[in-house]
């Protein structure tokens, strides 16, 4: 799929055959089936499909929390299949924003520690590490909350701070699992805007849905079926950007 | 992991023990007690061996020590109310040990007077012994006040003693005994002076002092006065003893020769002596044994503190573990947000190996309070070793170490998508 002598940059996440196996006792279970394809940068992709259609697996390996069973996975030309778990770690830390469905906030952690704890485990945290959680806490709505606990906060308001957290790294890709499935539509709503922005400024974002408007929103929509790729429709939406900060 | 992130993590560990305060406190406690544990126990056994030696030493580190014993065939003549039983040491053992040995400095001959000793309507039974002015010598006591018993007082057979500091005390509590008079049996003396007992005495002389307590008679005076056949009731009968001499003590002149001597008295005894009515005792050779009893004392002492500490930390292992499973939705987030392997570990080291560094702190305090408290509450010595709260603390880290790795290494080792599905 790569060629060496190819100028323009690797895509941020590419997949080459990946296959993704499930042993539960004697019979085996393909959640993901030699699936190949390529994540641009600065797309924005809804990952669709029925239940048990592999998103969450797919998910799991494009967040270096998974390794394939077989075939490549190479994140901005690094291929993952061959690094060991330091390594993984490393990149999980270094390159990747994770916002889950249950927005997995640390709860005796207040909401700028939260905010700060991928850049806890890096080696060297940038200068200004602090001041810049201040910022992203600002910038979904919560800099008069940094103090709170997770408990403390509505399910809305936490997602945020799950997606504050996601950036504070300067991720490459953005990785998000069901981030509106917990929420009402009102709240799913001003996420949604949140990632239609972190899109305009040409971030690189992937969240896996069950709900067509929440698919409908996206840039793109890759559809799986039993761990194949169903479908898949590019541009959707002509003016997502234009859109985003319409909102805002 | 470097530096700045290793203290980071370090940080991370202890903020979460003060979360949860109690449950850390009841976990430091297991550690805490076995520490203490394991120094009182050895300032127990060091107490016990320096008080033993003490009491040894007070007998003469340079002496050889021979003691009539009342024969044991003579404990099973029958009951009659009347009988005199005669055995012991006698002046020809005194003659022959003095005259024959090499390396013998001088014999010392000691009789004991069994009568109660009072002074007005205080009363006491110290050991009153009769003896030579050169026992002082021999046995390397001090005079508090006054004199030993001298020369002049064996020629004119006079009636004067010299009182051990604790029967000075219990006799005479409120004024000094010298030049008073102090009833022992029948007779009068006039105290001339006091010397140091021969082991450091704690509780009331006049109770639990009365069996090492002394005062001291010039041997011929109590001759005179006590004869050689003494009464003592004992369990009801009456029986009449007839000893020569109670006790030789042979000062040697060098610490080499003292097994020699120790050795030729023994043969010399046991040739003269068929009927084994004696006991020769060697302080040196005591010293040695006890030193051995106490060693082997420290280590089974040490090894029921260590085996309560091992216990602690199983406590840990145990909560850490209901703590990592407890927190497996937080461990997971960590790694997926970047979290490495070691620094899981770390993270859940810190707690346990802290709450052993705090626990053996305290303990260790705690421990070097111990001899005060024994010593007020069982009136027991007690002495911390140097190196004692420094084995103890440090088996505690140990411990610590130990007993976190496993639950540590379950945290670090769960796979990230499980740990963050778990509920
Ligand atoms: N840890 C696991 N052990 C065994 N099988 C698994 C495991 N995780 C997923 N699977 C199986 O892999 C397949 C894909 O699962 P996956 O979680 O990726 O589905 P999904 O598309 O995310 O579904 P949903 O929309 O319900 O979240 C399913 O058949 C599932 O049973
Ligand atoms: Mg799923």
């Amino acid at each position: 799929m790569t060629r060496t002598d190819d100028p323009t940059p690797p895509p941020v996440a590419e997949l080459e055959r990946v296959t993704r196996t499930y042993r539960m006792g004697t019979n085996e279970v393909r959640a993901l089936d030699e699936l190949s394809f390529a994540f641009g940068r600065g797309e924005y992709w809804a990952v669709m499909g029925s239940s048990g259609s592999g998103k969450s697996t797919l998910l799991n390996l494009l967040g270096c929390l998974d390794r394939p069973s077989s075939g490549h996975y190479r994140i901005e030309g690094v291929d993952v299949s061959t690094l060991d778990d330091d390594q993984l770690s490393e990149i999980r830390s270094q390159k990747l924003g994770f916002v889950f469905q249950s927005y997995n906030l640390i709860a005796q952690l207040n909401v700028l520690e939260n905010i700060l704890v991928p850049l806890f485990y890096q080696d060297d945290p940038p200068p200004g590490a602090e001041q810049r959680a201040r910022g992203l806490a600002e910038r979904v709505g919560l800099g008069n909350r940094l103090d709170h606990r997770p408990m403390e906060l509505s399910g809305g308001q936490q997602q945020r701070v799950a997606i504050a957290r996601a950036l504070v790294n300067h991720p490459t890709l953005i990785l998000a699992d069901e981030a509106t499935g917990n929420l009402d539509s009102q709240t799913a709503q001003e996420i949604l805007a949140l990632l239609d922005e972190l899109h305009a400024e040409g971030r690189t974002i992937l969240i896996v849905t069950h709900e067509p408007d929440v698919g409908a929103r996206a840039q793109h929509v890759l559809r799986l079926k039993d761990g194949r790729i169903e479908t898949v429709v590019r541009d959707q939406n002509p003016a997502p950007t234009r859109r985003a900060l319409e909102v805002r | 992991m470097k530096g700045p992130s290793l203290l980071r993590t370090v940080r991370l560990g202890v903020s979460s023990l003060l979360l949860h305060k109690l449950r850390s406190l009841l976990t430091m406690l297991g550690v805490l007690f076995g520490v203490f544990a394991v120094i009182a126990m050895l300032a127990i056994g060091e107490g016990g061996r320096v008080e033993a030696i003490e009491r040894i030493r007070g007998l003469g580190t340079l002496n050889v020590l021979a003691r009539s014993v009342k024969p044991p065939e003579v404990f099973a003549t029958g009951q009659q109310a009347v009988r005199v039983v005669s055995y012991g040491l006698t002046e020809a053992d005194l003659a022959r040990v003095s005259a024959t040995f090499p390396g013998v400095r001088c014999v010392v001959p000691v009789r004991e007077i069994f009568e109660e000793v009072r002074h007005g309507d205080r009363a006491m039974n110290p050991r009153v012994l009769a003896t030579q002015p050169i026992y002082i010598d021999v046995t390397g006591r001090n005079v508090v006040e006054g004199r030993f018993l001298a020369e002049e007082d064996e020629r004119n057979v006079a009636n004067v003693c010299v009182l051990d500091y604790d029967v000075a005390r219990y006799l005479f509590p409120f004024e000094s005994p010298l030049g008073q008079e102090v009833k022992i049996g029948g007779d009068y003396f006039s105290v001339v002076g006091t010397v140091l007992p021969r082991v450091r005495q704690e509780s009331d002389p006049g109770k639990a002092g009365a069996g090492t307590a002394e005062i001291f008679i010039p041997l011929e005076t109590g001759r005179k006065w006590y004869g050689n056949v003494q009464v003592k009731i004992r369990a009801g009968s009456r029986e009449m003893e007839e000893v020569e001499l109670h006790e030789l003590v042979v000062a040697v002149d060098r610490q080499e020769n003292v097994m020699f001597v120790a050795d030729s008295v023994r043969e010399m005894l046991v040739r003269n002596h068929p009927n084994g009515d004696y006991e020769v005792r060697v302080p040196l050779e005591l010293i040695r044994e006890v030193e051995a009893q106490a060693r082997l004392w420290s280590f089974v002492l040490a090894a029921i503190a260590v085996i309560s500490l091992v216990v602690g930390g199983i406590g840990i292992t145990n909560v850490m573990l209901a703590t990592v499973t407890e927190r497996t939705r937080e461990i997971g987030i960590r790694r997926a947000l970047g979290a490495k392997r070691n620094q899981i570990v770390v993270q859940f080291l810190v707690e346990t190996v802290t709450l052993c560094i705090v626990g053996g702190l305290v303990g260790v305090a705690a421990g070097l309070l111990s001899p005060w408290v024994l010593e007020q509450v069982l009136h027991k010595r007690a002495i911390v070793t140097l190196n004692s709260p420094f084995l103890a603390f440090s088996i505690s880290v140990v411990i610590g170490v130990v007993a976190g790795l496993y639950p540590a290494w379950r945290a670090a080792n769960m796979d990230p998508v499980e740990a963050l599905r778990h509920e």
